[in-house]
């Protein structure tokens, strides 16, 4: 294989892991905030979830904003595409970001407006949870591009079967990984009540995960002939198989490790019926590929030396944070 | 409405709204990282205190940097398709590389100097607090190679109409890149320290907890004199640059109409541009040329060399520019007085200069808007300077509905967390360095 050629696929493989890893650790702060009022009832309760994710949810989004560089730096014109032909969908996503950010900090220094805050955390986390799902399903299943690869469709195509399942696929996912994440983090109630959600989220994960089966098979048909998102389903099947068990004998660290394998599942499953397209036309010749719209073999060098220098450092301090941290957290002392 | 206009608008009020926050997180990080360092090597609590104290106000700030900056990594691909396109293969690794090196760094640890104090050893959360300061500082290493790219691009050639990379190295340290960022920086420290200068005066002129004040006032002096003075070195390199490799936007930002050998510096003026004069200008003879090129005969590009398609506007670039340069005289006479008045030890008593820096605190925040409204807009009219221009740049697709609809939006929520972020930071401010009750009583012990 050529070095470019060899170079694109690595970095198909980069941004893939980095959304993964995206999904995998904001993804449990996002499903708290989205599950945020029907876990925590009191105040005490309340201020327990968030500082179990408040030392920690501002590195995890991180992993979208490297993950949106990396497709910026590698895939250009990829990058380009999706983001000027999903305006409205991203900026909804985006206003959802901006008020999350804030939201948390600002209800713990922002008394009078507590409800509003907390409102901003609760839909902020929500409404990216179900639209990641969407945006990504609309990547997959195809889009109308021009010759010039620009979107020719508007916010409404982007509203269509397969990527309404992947958007509820995702949410059930996120909903399933914050209540794992909080039934690990907390006592008490708060943690009986993130363990009686797992086995329904489970549930309905695998419902969605079904009703995707038989989207890809409906509407991508070519996606079932890939060998290795099969060998991704067992895994996301065993995966939820595990959990509908460990959800009775609550071992809370195992249920967060499956409900973490069943996001890595999913994301080999899309990674590989998705291979070797960015971003599927309608029209499969005007498809933009890894071949297509791939920057230049040298910038594919520079980055991968900075992601080979970079990432194993945050990986190192991220998994000492973690360390830091570990344990069940309280209502009280230090941050908000 | 055009969209151009639209997106061009867009661009300047999420970066100008966000641009309020990095530098005070670049002053302030520097401040933490001073005073936990003498912590330290002194244990004495009150460094601890003060700069806990910090760190409150420095978590608000940089959620608020956060949460802003989020648009502007979209905004490339939302509103500026085709300069993701046309420039991508340059313009993306720069803002990867932010996000691998720095945003990680400055985030996990900010988590540990606000979360983990008593969960990590006092060695750890010095160092913490280093890597909070090399983040937010090698953060905006990354910008500024991507914004000086766009000003001095290097290191590229053009293929089938897309930039493509040739030299990594001549790209990232393109020649406004060192000097800008030494710009920027010290403007940013400038910011955060008298921002701390002012919760100081504020404390002292309250009378509440004193010796804390006191001690947050001679750290941050310390800091803002010294990054005062600096700025007026790097300031004259970067205008040296900037004649160098942008010749008009020197001439806009000077409102020099005709090339002149011996060239004046213009005080004060209202540059008209339709009939290439300025109005009531108060010049100095032979000024601009000395400065610039060091010989008050010295040849200056006037703006008359370029053709009418390729001058910057001139009025927002002059205006800016000189109420920058302005200010920044002003934080050298501030600093200045500062340190004559802390060298006699009357600094905390002298009420009237401890009232002009509550409303001084504005101005840094202006002077680094103007400098960054004089760079972009004396970019103009490219977005690429010589290889795109801005009108080429935006993204086709997107209606103008779209953009109108965003930018309102974008102004609301602004507004909002704008509003509510400065009431929650003055809260934090009002609340003081520790417990006012258990200094007191250590006092009279």
């Amino acid at each position: 294989m050529e070095t470019w050629d060899l170079l694109r696929n690595v970095w198909f493989l980069l941004v893939g892991v980095l959304l993964a890893g995206y999904s995998v650790l904001d993804g449990f702060d996002l499903g708290i905030g989205a599950l945020f009022p029907f876990l925590a009832k009191s105040e005490d309760e309340k201020r327990t979830l968030i500082r179990a994710i408040g030392p920690v949810w501002d590195g995890n989004e991180v992993w979208l904003l490297t993950g949106g560089g990396a497709l910026f730096a590698a895939f250009p014109l990829a990058y380009a595409t999706v983001f000027s032909g999903f305006y409205l969908a991203l900026m909804l996503v985006l206003f959802a970001l901006i008020l999350r950010a804030v939201s948390l900090e600002f209800r713990a220094h922002d008394p009078k407006r507590r409800g509003l805050w907390e409102a901003a955390f609760v839909g902020g986390s929500a409404l990216p949870t179900l639209l990641f799902g969407v945006a990504l399903g609309n990547v997959v299943v195809g889009i109308p591009l021009d010759t010039r690869t620009e979107f020719t469709g508007n916010f409404f195509t982007l509203l269509r079967p397969l990527p309404l399942i992947f958007g509820v696929l995702g949410l059930c996912a996120f909903l399933l990984h914050g209540s794992a994440y909080a039934a690990l983090k907390t006592e008490g109630a708060l943690q009986a009540r993130a363990r009686k959600a797992i086995k329904p989220l489970v549930a309905a994960t695998s419902l969605a995960f079904l009703l995707s089966f038989i989207a890809v098979w409906i509407y991508l048909p070519g996606g079932l002939k890939s060998l290795p998102a099969w060998i991704f389903a067992v895994i996301v099947w065993i995966s939820l198989g595990f959990l509908m068990r460990s959800g009775k004998k609550a071992n809370d660290k195992r249920t967060f490790l499956l409900s973490s394998s069943t996001f890595l599942g999913l994301w080999g499953i899309v990674g590989s019926i998705h291979y070797p397209n960015l971003i599927r036309a309608t029209d499969p010749s005007l498809s933009l590929t890894i071949a297509n719209a791939s920057s230049s073999a040298l910038t594919l060098k520079v980055m991968l030396i900075i992601a080979l220098v970079g990432m194993p450092l945050v990986v190192g301090y991220t998994i000492f944070a973690y360390r830091v941290f570990k344990g069940k957290a309280d209502a009280g002392g230090e941050g908000y | 409405m055009d969209a151009v206009f639209l997106a061009r608008l867009q661009f300047g009020l999420t970066a100008g709204f966000h641009f309020l926050f990095p530098p005070t997180t670049l002053g302030l990080s520097f401040l933490v990282l001073i005073l936990e360092t003498l912590y330290l090597r002194t244990k004495n609590g009150l460094y601890k205190d003060v700069s806990a104290y910090l760190v409150r106000i420095l978590g608000v700030v940089f959620v608020m940097g956060v949460s802003t900056g989020i648009a502007l990594e979209f905004a490339f691909g939302n509103n500026w398709a085709a300069f993701s396109r046309t420039v991508g293969d340059i313009f993306g690794a720069p803002l990867a590389a932010e996000g691998i090196f720095a945003f990680f760094l400055e985030s996990v640890f900010l988590g540990i100097l606000v979360f983990g104090r008593k969960k990590v050893s006092p060695k750890t959360y010095r160092l913490s607090a280093v890597l909070v300061f090399f983040g937010a500082h090698l953060s905006g290493l990354w910008i500024i190679i991507a914004n000086s790219w766009m000003q001095t691009p290097a290191g590229f050639r053009m293929e089938g109409g897309r930039a493509v990379l040739e030299d990594f190295f001549k790209a990232a340290l393109n020649p406004s890149t060192v000097v800008r960022y030494v710009h920027t920086i010290l403007g940013g420290w400038t910011t955060g320290a008298l921002v701390a200068m002012a919760i100081a005066a504020w404390l002292l002129l309250k009378g509440r907890f004193p010796e804390k004040a006191a001690l947050l006032m001679k750290a941050s002096l310390a800091v803002f004199a010294a990054a005062a003075v600096l700025q007026l070195g790097s300031g004259h390199a970067h205008s040296v640059q900037v004649t160098r490799t942008q010749p008009e936007k020197m001439a806009a930002f000077e409102a020099l109409w005709e090339t002149q050998e011996g060239a004046p510096f213009t005080v004060f003026g209202i540059p008209d541009a339709k009939n290439g004069k300025t109005h009531l200008a108060v010049r100095i003879p032979k000024m601009l040329s000395l400065l610039v090129h060091f010989d008050p005969n010295g040849k200056v590009l006037g703006l008359n060399e370029f053709p009418k398609e390729e001058r910057p506007p001139v009025f927002l670039p002059f205006a800016s520019y000189h109420l920058m340069i302005l200010f920044g005289l002003l934080f050298i006479a501030l600093g200045a007085s500062g340190v004559w008045l802390q060298a006699r030890k009357k600094l905390p008593g002298a009420r009237r200069y401890l009232k002009v820096l509550l409303w001084a605190v504005p101005l840094p925040y202006l002077a680094n808007e103007f400098g960054w409204i004089s760079a972009e807009v004396g970019r103009q009219p490219w977005a690429v300077y010589k290889v795109l221009r801005t009108s080429d740049a935006v993204s086709a697709v997107v209606p103008v509905g779209n953009i109108l609809f965003s930018l309102i939006l974008f102004t609301l929520i602004y507004a909002l967390i704008g509003a509510a972020g400065f009431s929650i930071i003055l809260r934090t401010v009002k609340q003081g360095p520790g417990d006012e009750q258990a200094d007191a009583q250590k006092g009279e012990a």
